[in-house]
């Protein structure tokens, strides 16, 4: 037994640290660390500067740009950038339908789409929820229906994050509605700029428009576009889904957000000290650290498990769990940790271009819109609930 | 990075289990709970035959040089079948402070009748007034000619009921609950001026009250420099921390076990009580916690021995928390789970949630780790 990285690892972190210092812009760090609004050119600056260094797809296989990186160098990579304060790099693309396409794709599909979602000069989003498939997915309406050498796609996908920005959109739609909900629903990928194709924003909770809905009436979409074989679109749908969770504990970006937490309370006051001395205060602190540690060493048995197995499998499904609830907690005691300044409220407050006089400390305002905004993790990417429905059955048996 | 067993190891933790398999049945088992010993006479005498009490000592007394890596392997079987020997007590605490703080006369002296399992030791550091803290010593050793005179009573003594030998911490000097003027002895626990209330733990192991009334020892009997214990009483709290999280971590697979099985066997409105859901979900609850609360074992283990007191307080007292607060939520939620069969005596969760409870209650509880925790969380 041996929880330390071996000489190779430690010099993989080196060089990830060195890369960082060099080459993150200090202004997007700087943004990132107070939880200012990133635009799309800030996403796509850092993109790029992966795109660069030749790191923007780890996870992909070697061949068509993957750094071949062990599970373990790539947490190394993510709690390194996350605590140097790098912007998430967004997922759809790289992390999403890129290795769909590399697995299941044609060979015309891996050229044609590949080297864009590497570059960044095309960015994706995801076409699966429905206002009626949420967490039964399976049961989603969206039609496609072939005529001639093309797709006419009717339907309605929701909670699409990004979608007004992006480029292309990869959808699950129906194909076949006459049998099982899980056999009938093939992976189509369409250009969001085809007519019929219409995004409207969905303003979430505190005041952001991150996600959208996407109509889609009358879409013509070439027959070329259907990623693999005709009605196997769930099976790509689960590969996809599995590859999301993987990493979705988002330990580095925990870390860094505890240590932010962390300088906030010591530069509050409680009683004339400061916060983080207040013993309720750091007790509270103290466990919601001690549960991160214990994830975190969680993960790292996974990872050692995924590097010598190949695969993580449905114990990912425990990682997101516990994951997103510590992501939750860590919101929920910034906004503590902040008292009465957490309710004021300026929209663009979030905003780095404000010049405006901050109501209290500059890092309450984001406070409590994080707060609400967290809520999504114990939703997004599988419910919590239907992650426990995974793990009932891939593990438990019952 | 490596969170698998040695060669070594595995071949260790598959022979105590065999032998706890063949020696641990429950009707065995209630048979030692039923003795006045209270354990295995017979399995202490095997494990000394395998060199399990020889595990953390060094090579030079006899000992097997090992880790608290080591420890943990062993404790983990033992949680799992709940053993009932006192090897907490014997060997890790009582036997930590000895190689912590004796001389290398004093340890060969002392040590190999330890790993022969012929002396069993127990550690007396706590007292009736001090809840948790083990600088809270009211206990005085007076210097009288070459040896010393103790007096003062120590509490929930783990193991004390049928030690051999007690290793005593007495205040030779500084005022209550400093730290300085902490000093540890050992003392045969027939002599005279010692008396014991034996009893036993909620999870049927033994302890005692200790009264030490006018108690003389000789100058031999000091383990250490006089005053200057507090390192190593603090050191061996961990050890006996990052010992007691292992044992609840076999305790809680066994829980899980348990109720996984009972949840595909029970029948209720027709069905396996399994396919419900609101039952499924706080299954996944417990694996949950057992995964997190072994990787965290696993961290204390690796730091128990780590000289440097703060890397070691933070690693043991963050398992300590997380093992005990997961170990209550097991026992609560599996009994609950269970229903009533989970409220009888006759069936083994019930002796699972009490040991738990045992192991949370003893050398510091969830409040007292998190307060530790916390003060070298909120320094870094």
């Amino acid at each position: 037994m041996d929880l330390s990285y071996n000489a190779e690892e430690l010099a993989f972190r080196d060089e990830v640290r060195a890369f960082l210092k060099d080459k993150l812009p200090q202004d997007l760090a700087d943004k990132v660390k107070k939880s200012q609004r990133l635009s799309k050119n800030d996403y796509m600056t850092w993109h790029r500067i992966l795109f660069d260094q030749g790191w923007i797809t780890p996870g992909w296989p070697v061949e068509y740009g993957g750094t071949g990186w062990t599970a373990i160098q790539k947490h190394i990579f993510d709690e390194e950038a996350s605590a140097a304060g790098a912007p998430r790099v967004q997922p759809f693309g790289v992390n999403l339908v890129g290795p769909v396409i590399c697995h299941f794709g044609s060979e015309e599909h891996k050229q044609r789409f590949l080297p864009k979602i590497r570059s960044g000069e095309e960015f994706w989003c995801q076409g699966f929820s429905e206002p009626g498939a949420g967490s039964d997915l399976a049961s989603l309406k969206t039609r496609a229906v072939l005529d001639g050498d093309e797709w006419v796609v009717n339907g309605q996908k929701t909670w699409t994050t990004l979608g007004h920005y992006a480029d292309w959109i990869f959808c699950l739609v129906r194909t076949d509605p006459d049998v099982k909900n899980q056999e009938g629903i093939s992976f189509l990928l369409i250009d969001m700029k085809t007519p019929g194709v219409t995004v409207r924003p969905i303003v979430t909770l505190a005041g952001d428009h991150v996600v959208n809905e996407v109509f889609l009436e009358d879409v013509r979409v070439p027959a070329g576009n259907l990623v693999g074989e005709l009605n196997r679109g769930w099976d790509y749908a689960k590969f996809l889904l599995s590859n999301e969770r993987t990493g979705i504990a988002g330990i580095g970006a925990s870390k860094a957000d505890l240590e932010h937490l962390k300088d906030m309370a010591r530069l509050e006051r409680k009683n004339g000290k400061p916060l983080i001395d207040d013993p309720l205060f750091q007790a509270r602190l103290a466990q919601l650290e001690i549960d991160l540690m214990a994830l975190e060493l969680t993960n790292m048995r996974v990872l050692v498990e995924e590097q010598e197995r190949g695969s993580p499998g449905p114990i990912s499904s425990l990682l997101k769990i516990r994951g997103s609830e510590i992501q939750q907690r860590l919101a929920e005691m910034k906004m503590d940790a902040v008292g009465p300044y957490a309710t004021p409220f300026i929209l663009e407050a979030v905003d780095a271009d404000w010049n405006g006089e901050p109501v209290g400390p500059d890092y309450a305002a984001a406070c409590a819109r994080s707060y609400f905004d967290r809520r999504k993790t114990s939703i997004y990417g599988g419910s919590n609930e239907i992650q426990k429905n995974i793990i009932t059955k891939a593990i438990l048996g019952l | 990075m490596d969170f698998s067993y040695s060669e070594e190891q595995t071949l260790i933790a598959n022979s105590l289990r065999k032998l706890l398999d063949d020696t641990y049945a429950q009707d065995q088992r209630q048979r030692y709970l039923e003795s006045d010993l209270g354990y295995s006479a017979d399995n202490w005498r095997q494990y000394a035959e395998l060199g399990l009490l020889s595990v953390p000592f060094a090579e030079e007394v006899g000992g097997f040089g090992g880790s608290s890596v080591d420890v943990l392997v062993l404790q983990t079987e033992f949680g799992r079948r709940l053993a009932l020997e006192p090897f907490v007590s014997t060997v890790v605490l009582g036997g930590g402070a000895v190689r912590l703080a004796a001389s290398a006369e004093q340890q060969a002296e002392i040590l190999p009748a330890v790993i022969a399992g012929e002396c069993r030791l127990a550690a007396a550091l706590g007292e009736p007034q001090a809840r948790f803290d083990l600088n809270d010593v009211e206990t005085t050793a007076r210097a009288d000619g070459g040896g010393w005179v103790l007096n003062g009573a120590k509490a929930v003594v783990m193991g004390g009921d049928t030690a051999d030998k007690l290793v005593v911490s007495a205040r030779t000097g500084g005022a209550a609950t400093e730290r300085e003027g902490l000093s540890l002895f050992l003392v045969d626990a027939d002599a005279a001026g010692v008396s014991r209330r034996g009893y036993r733990l909620i999870d049927g192991r033994g302890a005692a009250e200790v009264t030490l009334d006018n108690v003389t020892v000789d100058g031999a009997a000091l383990l250490g420099e006089p005053g200057a214990a507090w390192p190593v009483i603090e050191h061996v709290a961990d050890l006996g921390n990052a010992a007691l999280c292992a044992e609840a971590v076999g305790a809680m697979e066994m829980v899980n076990e348990l109720t996984l099985d009972y949840l595909k066997m029970r029948q209720q409105f027709g069905r396996p009580i399994g396919r419900f859901q609101v039952l499924q979900h706080r299954m996944v609850d417990l694996v949950m916690e057992y995964e997190n609360a072994r990787s965290i074992a696993l961290l204390a283990a690796m730091e128990a021995d780590n000289p440097d007191v703060t890397t070691r307080a933070r690693a043991v007292s963050a398992a300590k928390v997380y093992v005990a607060g997961a170990g209550r939520k097991m026992g609560q939620w599996s009994i609950q789970m269970h229903g009533g069969i989970g409220m009888t005596d006759e069936y083994m969760l019930g002796h699972y949630a009490k040991r738990l409870n045992v192991g949370e209650q003893t050398l510091g509880d969830v409040d007292h780790h998190l307060a530790r925790f916390g003060a070298i969380a909120a320094a870094a």
